[in-house]
């Protein structure tokens, strides 16, 4: 009995494939994930989905060979994007600005909504014949050095795949302009969130937000749209 | 035999997780009243895109042997982590100054330019 459990396990283990598992694994972790992200109403719970799901994602890079983009996503989205985003909200954790509840109604035309996009997209996911044909599951050499080369403008995966005299040019314009972009918005967001004089918050504003089950527009104020606004 | 644990995995689903991140960040950003959770959606949307570009761009996945983008995917995605980096630091300023401006995070009082 022990020995047929055994030979079983060893069996399963010889017929698995690892890529799969791990595939199965990180896609069910990032979707479930994704999935809470949309479903909770308390923004921290949602960073923390958020977290999750961006770190799966992470893996399936890995699994797909693409190592340095899984790192880089690592890094600079769960490292650096994430706590952005929890910084701001520990900045704003007022303890009705926590869960700011959507109505009902919105929720349910939203799932109907996503549900015909979503199968829209799957069956284009499944409509090219080639893409569907399962890995070679060929080695692939690190693309760390390629992705750096491309960046400085030389294409060296293409010298060496075709043989060209010369090789069609990187990315450099296109990485010049991006790191000047990124010191633009961070001078840009710097400038936009230094300390300033806090105005004092206004009671309506907290008692609005507070009750946030009540229609937008009271009666008086459509009815004043009606006639043709308030002048 | 079609088992999905014994060496299946393609391309198309890759796509399929990228579509399901996609959804979610679509109907997160429709749908929540906060603006960092309309941030978080963003993310998400910017996340299925790279997985596309990943999927496309791995020789690994590729059935053919040769893979639809190459290297190109990958650049693509490093783009697209370095500008998502860029609009989150943006908006979070702008919800932070919208914040010290109103006390408040909800997207539906951002109506100052209401005519």
């Amino acid at each position: 009995m022990n020995h047929e459990t055994f030979g079983l396990s060893t069996n399963l283990f010889a017929f698995l494939d690892w890529h799969d598992f791990f595939f199965l694994l990180f896609a069910g972790v990032a979707c479930v994930a994704a999935v809470m992200v949309v479903l909770s109403d308390n923004v921290v719970r949602m960073a923390l989905h958020l977290v999750l799901s961006l770190g799966a994602t992470a893996g399936l890079f890995f699994l797909a060979g693409a190592e340095f983009v899984g790192a880089m996503q690592l890094m600079i989205y769960v490292g650096g994007t994430l706590v952005l985003l929890v910084f701001g909200v520990m900045l704003t954790a007022q303890t009705q600005l926590v869960a700011l509840r959507t109505p009902a109604g919105d929720r349910v035309i939203a799932g109907i909504l996503a549900a015909a996009l979503l199968a829209v997209l799957v069956q284009a996911a499944f409509s090219i014949e080639s893409w569907q044909k399962p890995g070679q599951g060929v080695a692939t050499a690190p693309t760390a050095t390629p992705l750096g080369m491309a960046l400085v403008g030389v294409r060296v995966d293409q010298v060496a795949e075709e043989n060209l005299v010369r090789p069609k040019s990187g990315y450099l314009l296109p990485f010049e302009i991006v790191s000047v972009h990124l010191l633009v918005v961070l001078v840009g967001a710097a400038y936009l969130a230094r300390a300033k004089r806090r105005r004092i918050p206004r009671s309506v504003d907290l008692v609005a937000s507070a009750d946030s089950t009540k229609p937008r527009l009271p009666v008086t104020a459509s009815s004043t749209l009606v006639a043709g606004g308030p002048k | 035999m079609t088992f999905v644990l014994c060496g299946v995995v393609s391309v198309s689903h890759y796509l399929v997780v990228g579509a399901i991140l996609f959804t979610c960040g679509v109907v997160c950003m429709a749908l929540k009243r906060n603006a960092l959770g309309v941030l978080m959606g963003i993310e998400l949307v910017l996340n299925g895109a790279n997985i596309n570009f990943v999927a496309f761009g791995s020789e690994y996945l590729a059935g053919d042997g040769k893979s639809v983008l190459g290297l190109d995917g990958e650049v693509m995605a490093l783009f697209v982590i370095l500008l998502a980096a860029a609009e989150a630091a943006v908006a979070l300023a702008i919800t932070l100054n919208f914040y010290n401006n109103h006390a408040t995070v909800d997207v539906d009082r951002a109506d100052d330019l209401h005519g």
